[in-house]
């Protein structure tokens, strides 16, 4: 198993103490296309955040890749990050003042890898995604459905086994949501990429193989989805 | 090293203003303290350059007035140094330290008559020991030697101004070596041309100090006794032996062995060393207040760059979710930093320098007359390489402080919090 989460539970304490996920169990295995659905502050977010190696959790076991993750050093979290793990956020994430290659080159540069090599990769892969032309761009001169892809050619440039997205449609019209979910489809079938994909939509949620339920803190119904037909591509058909 | 200053400056470039006003507190307190060092040094120059000459390590005795009564005789009688009192210093009792003895007697008011122009000059009774004691330097011919004290000469030396004068014509003062002078009616052949500083109208004639009692004065009378020492090099030391001195000669003219009143003894050596010492304290003084200035820039420094990670914290949180160590959010903060304060400052040292040189050609080439010795109030006020290689690290060591919190602060960043705030 890639990912093998046991008895997972995180409580938030601001004030007063909110228990949000109250003993995850879920395995998850090396190229699955996975989505994780359910209502609002069932704690999807957390999960991922935890699966990301950006929260911690309270109790339980998370292993990945065959490692126990917990209370690791910063240092050692930012490898997982950099080498293991690309993410994909909703609100695009893209530092404002760097360039699209330049966004896209950035893990690289922390791996220590030369200016002329990174920039060509980043280039490469910008053009893969048909982003050619907008390198030299900044994030505020392109359209939602461009700083997406950019987005994922950051969480790709690595070469990363996991892409973790939080609802990456969320900020995007139908049209360039089902363009942004089927790359993640395509980068899942040939590049063999594991990704897990937080969403409220069930359209974006039927484009995985697997459709994880989180119900007041705990893993409900886990639907199988090979065939996709779970429902439609379509923004009225929110769960 | 290039994406390090990539990144510092599309991060400065966003706030332009910011950092310039800011940049500009940490010029402003190198300026400080490179102009406050400069003038200390014009002013301790200018200070040293009246004793520079001189051999560092004599004592000058001068007679005095006794301040308690002994042996008989009253108080407040004059005491003069005598020849006796340079032939017990040259003696066996201070062979110990004393290494050569020089004495010399003048009463002023002697008559140069050339031609039919009369010129005021004051004769000096010299030793040949008084050319190195006094830092003569000799410009032609030679000075007063042994022979001439021996064989009580008539021969002078002048200094270059009177020469000058004597001849009627800047430099050439040559032009008097063998030629003859008269001085109160007494015929001197002039062997020499001393160099005088000359700011003033240096009118001192020397002559064997044997010849001028033969002339002027039928008694043992000395105005003043140097002579040169070794082998004291505590300050301690030195009043040991200044007490020793003074107990032989009080007793040789019957005046309490104590008594300090009876015989006033400087001594060069230690006084150049008080002086070593305020000079020391001064530079120390002048960095203290400069340091003190440029903590103002710093504190300045290290509130943008809080400003900055509070700013930042968005960015420092994506950088982090995608790979970035602390310590990589920590060199961006720090470089920032320092590259902020080592720019700004080298800026602040270059204008000081340039004040400095301002202030060389403006006040460091104007003299007063005091007690009528020309004196420059400041001499080279200028820094040297020195200080400006120290000022510079005083700037990163203070840039890097001025670091350090924000940093810090920036390392710390949890990404999932970060990652929220922008959503704000
Ligand atoms: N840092 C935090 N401190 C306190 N409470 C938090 C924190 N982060 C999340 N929560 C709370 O925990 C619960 C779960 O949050 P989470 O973001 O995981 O939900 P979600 O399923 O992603 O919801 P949404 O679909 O709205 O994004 C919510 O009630 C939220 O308010
Ligand atoms: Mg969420």
């Amino acid at each position: 198993m890639l990912i093998e989460l046991k008895g997972i539970h995180k409580t938030y304490d601001n004030g007063q103490p909110l228990h949000v996920l109250k003993g995850i169990d879920l395995s998850i295995d090396n190229g699955e296309f996975v989505s994780i659905m359910g209502s609002s502050g069932s704690g999807k977010s957390t999960l991922l955040n935890i699966l990301g190696i950006l929260d911690n959790y309270d109790e339980g076991e998370y292993h990945l890749d065959g490692h126990l993750i917990k209370g690791l050093k910063e240092r050692e979290a930012a490898d997982y990050r950099n080498r293991t793990i690309g993410f994909v956020f909703q609100s695009f994430n893209l530092i404002p003042f760097k360039t699209a290659v330049e966004n896209v080159e950035l893990p690289l540069f922390y791996q220590g890898v030369s200016r002329t090599k990174r920039r060509e990769a980043a280039m490469q892969l910008l053009d893969k995604l048909g982003l050619a032309n907008w390198a030299k761009h900044y994030p505020n001169e392109m359209s939602g459905g461009q700083k997406q892809r950019v987005a994922i050619a950051r969480a790709l440039i690595t070469h990363p086994r996991i892409i973790l997205a939080d609802e990456p449609t969320g900020a995007l019209d139908s049209k360039t949501s089902v363009e942004v979910m089927d790359l993640l489809g395509q980068l899942n079938r040939e590049e063999k990429v594991t990704i897990i994909v937080v969403t409220h939509e069930s359209g974006v949620a039927n484009c995985a193989n697997k459709i994880v339920h989180i119900k007041d803190g705990l893993i409900g119904e886990i639907e199988l989805n090979s065939q996709h037909h779970a429902s439609t591509f379509d923004k009225n058909n929110i769960k | 090293m290039h994406d390090l200053f990539t990144e510092i400056w599309s991060s400065v470039r966003r706030n332009k203003l910011r950092t310039i006003l800011t940049g500009l507190a940490v010029s402003w307190g190198i300026f400080i303290i490179i102009l406050l060092l400069g003038a200390g040094n014009g002013l301790m120059n200018a200070f040293m350059k009246q004793s520079h000459d001189f051999a560092t390590n004599t004592m000058e005795l001068y007679g005095g007035l006794t301040t308690k009564p002994y042996d008989g005789l009253q108080q407040g009688r004059w005491v003069p140094l005598t020849e006796q009192d340079v032939k017990i210093l040259q003696g066996p009792l201070f062979s110990d330290h004393i290494d050569e003895v020089s004495a010399s007697v003048a009463d002023g008011n002697n008559k140069l008559i050339e031609g039919t122009r009369t010129y005021t000059v004051t004769l000096y009774g010299v030793y040949p020991a008084n050319k190195d004691m006094n830092g003569e330097k000799i410009l032609a011919g030679r000075y007063i030697n042994e022979n001439d004290l021996n064989e009580r000469r008539k021969v002078a030396v002048i200094s270059d101004v009177q020469a000058e004068d004597l001849m009627g014509g800047r430099d050439n003062y040559k032009a008097i070596l063998g030629r003859a002078i008269t001085v109160d009616d007494q015929v001197f052949t002039v062997v020499g041309v001393r160099r005088s500083d000359r700011q003033w109208r240096d009118t001192r004639i020397h002559v064997p100090f044997s010849t001028y009692k033969l002339i002027f004065a039928y008694d043992d009378l000395v105005n003043k006794i140097t002579f040169t020492f070794h082998g004291l090099r505590t300050q301690k030391e030195n009043e040991a032996f200044e007490k020793r001195v003074r107990a032989v000669l009080n007793r040789a003219h019957r005046a309490a062995p104590d008594d300090e009143g009876a015989l006033y003894v400087w001594n060069r050596f230690t006084q150049n060393m008080q002086m070593n010492r305020g000079t020391d304290i001064l530079t120390k003084a002048l960095w203290v207040v400069g340091i003190f200035t440029l903590l103002g820039g710093i504190v300045g420094v290290s509130n943008i760059m809080l400003i900055t990670v509070k700013e930042r914290t968005h960015e420092f949180g994506i950088r982090k979710a995608i790979g970035a160590k602390p310590k990589d959010i920590t060199k961006l903060i720090l470089a920032e930093s320092i590259t902020i304060t080592a720019l700004f400052g080298i800026f602040g040292m270059l204008l000081g320098l340039g004040a400095c040189e301002v202030m060389n050609a403006t006040i460091g080439s104007t003299s007063m007359d005091i007690f009528g010795e020309s004196v420059k109030l400041l001499d080279n006020p200028r820094v040297g390489w020195g200080v400006a290689i120290e000022a510079t690290i005083v700037l990163i060591v203070a840039g890097t402080i001025a670091g350090l919190s924000p940093a810090t602060k920036a390392a710390k960043v949890r990404p999932i919090e970060a990652l929220r705030e922008g959503k704000g």
